[in-house]
């Protein structure tokens, strides 16, 4: 019974994982930029899944409510309002800017990679396992994390989109003179 | 065995909730139509049938057996894709709500709802925000003018009354101490939250309403300026699908206000699930009834009213409430 139930999991994990990286390919390939946003809720949605396999459901929650759903709908929102699937020519000529972010792309990914087959976190266990998650509920064990122990590094945070907040409207107010 | 029971029981419950979800959509229509026509002098449709009850159905009969249009400007793929969207959406989101407390059959505890989810109010505000999704695509797919503008609202509105419908419920969510609904239910026992707290209810309400695209809030549709706005190229069965999505999702709507404030299944002598449908049609009566009231707002008005009103008074509504929970009142 257990067995079955292992490798239904391992196969859900299977297709959301691959389901996650094709359409990540899919959203850096098309050339209409509101089918790039459409294939990166996807994305989206397949790491979702997979921070539920993690018996992750508050953050996967999460994950939908705010990417998938308010900030890719606000990206929408943007392309449309400037047209910019009519405008947008993808350039085949090599440019500095091009050439940076390939630079970087690279590197960040042999960081993956070496990080993958360096470390390992097999058998290591954490306070918070499977049986603690179900008996206390998961959205108070993030509460109380987020709101004890990492209370400063998230108060900063918030201070950080405050600012943000302030600089957009700033920038979009009419000036006096 | 047991997980073969499960799996019937599962199995069951999906497609008893869909049908009933179903017919209940199908005579909302009619009720909507009745009841604007009695708020406007006069009876609404009264032909197909005795009084009319057969409408829905023909209604169902007629768009299916429409030309099916596809304009040559659309974005075909996510034409085609945008009214699943949508009714995928509002219907999912049913899947934790509860219906009525537990039932004995043939000696097995069945609760009544199909997914019994700890974290079921935060699905429900997920899943809002996909239904949109539906709405937004059509209306850019279509590759029409009036389509786009539609979309547009519609994404700048979602955005404006998203955060507000999040705040208006993490008061409920304070007081039952659970983001379970049916935990949320239980901890109605005795006084409903829409006494104990009505300031989340009004919230949610309107917050609610501009959610679904309603009156006075519809201004992704709005006839008189956009000509239907995001469906005005669709026809035939996926102009249908919108509708039943639009109904189904106003249901769906009504049946949270229900678990959050109306005490869900609750209620002397009657069942539950009776009880829960009584409370539904009585926000949806509402929703009907606000519709033959109230005229459309300007644009700018209902962001303004969004931002600059709404987003101060429930960040206002979410401290105090906290306050007085902590203190001891509520």
């Amino acid at each position: 019974m257990i067995g079955i139930g292992i490798g239904f999991k391992w196969f859900i994990f299977v297709v959301a994982a691959l389901v996650a990286t094709g359409s990540s390919l899919m959203m850096v390939t098309r050339k209409n930029p509101i089918h790039s946003a459409l294939w990166l809720i996807v994305t989206f949605f397949s790491v979702a899944i997979l921070y539920v396999l993690l018996n992750a459901t508050f953050i996967a929650v999460a994950q939908i409510m705010v990417y998938a759903g308010a900030i890719m709908m606000l990206v929408l929102f943007v392309i449309m309002l400037i047209h910019l699937e009519w405008g947008a020519q993808w350039k085949r000529r090599l440019s500095f800017a091009k050439l940076i972010g390939g630079v970087v792309t690279i590197l960040l990914f042999l960081q993956v990679l070496a990080g993958v087959f360096t470390y390992s976190d097999a058998g290591q266990k954490g306070v918070y396992s499977a049986q603690k998650l179900a008996e206390i509920g998961n959205t108070r064990a993030v509460g109380t994390l987020l709101y004890g122990k990492y209370v400063f590094a998230f108060e900063i945070a918030s201070i950080l989109l405050l600012v943000g907040i302030v600089g957009a409207v700033l920038l979009a107010k009419k000036r006096k003179d | 065995m047991e997980s073969l029971y499960t799996l019937i029981e599962m199995v069951v419950k999906n497609i008893v909730v869909v049908l009933v979800l179903m017919g209940c959509v199908a005579y909302t229509t009619l009720l909507e139509r009745k009841l604007l026509g009695r708020l406007q002098v006069r009876l609404g449709p009264n032909r197909v049938g005795p009084f009319g009850l057969l409408q829905p159905i023909a209604d169902g009969v007629k768009s299916f057996f429409k030309e099916d249009i596809i304009p040559d400007e659309a974005d075909k793929t996510l034409y085609v894709l945008a009214p699943g969207i949508s009714l995928f959406a509002a219907l999912s989101m049913f899947a934790v709500i509860p219906f009525g407390d537990t039932v004995t059959f043939l000696g097995r505890q069945i609760k009544l709802v199909v997914a019994d989810l700890d974290t079921g109010l935060l699905y429900l505000l997920a899943l809002a925000t996909l239904g949109e999704y539906g709405v937004v695509l059509g209306g850019w797919a279509s590759g029409n003018k009036y389509g786009v503008l539609g979309a547009l609202r519609a994404a700048a509105q979602m955005i404006s009354y998203e955060v507000a419908l999040g705040l208006a419920v993490i008061g409920t969510i304070i007081l039952a101490g659970s983001l379970n609904l049916r935990d949320i239910v239980s901890a109605q026992e005795g006084m409903w939250f829409v006494i104990k707290y009505p300031a989340g209810f009004l919230f949610y309400l309107v917050a609610g309403l501009a959610e679904i695209n309603r009156t006075p809030f519809d201004m992704p549709e709005s006839e008189s300026e956009l000509a239907c706005g995001f469906n005005i190229e669709y026809s035939s069965m996926k102009f249908a699908t919108f509708m039943i999505a639009e109904y189904a999702h106003m249901f769906t709507i009504a049946a949270i206000v229900t678990t959050l404030f109306l005490g869900g299944w609750m209620g002397p002598w009657l069942p539950g699930p009776i009880w829960f449908l009584i409370k539904v049609f009585c926000v949806i009566f509402f929703f009907i009834w606000e519709r033959g009231t109230y005229p459309r707002l300007r644009y700018d008005h209902i962001m303004q009213f969004g931002w600059k009103v709404l987003l101060p008074l429930t960040l206002l509504n979410v401290v105090v409430t906290a306050a007085l929970v902590a203190m001891g009142v509520l």
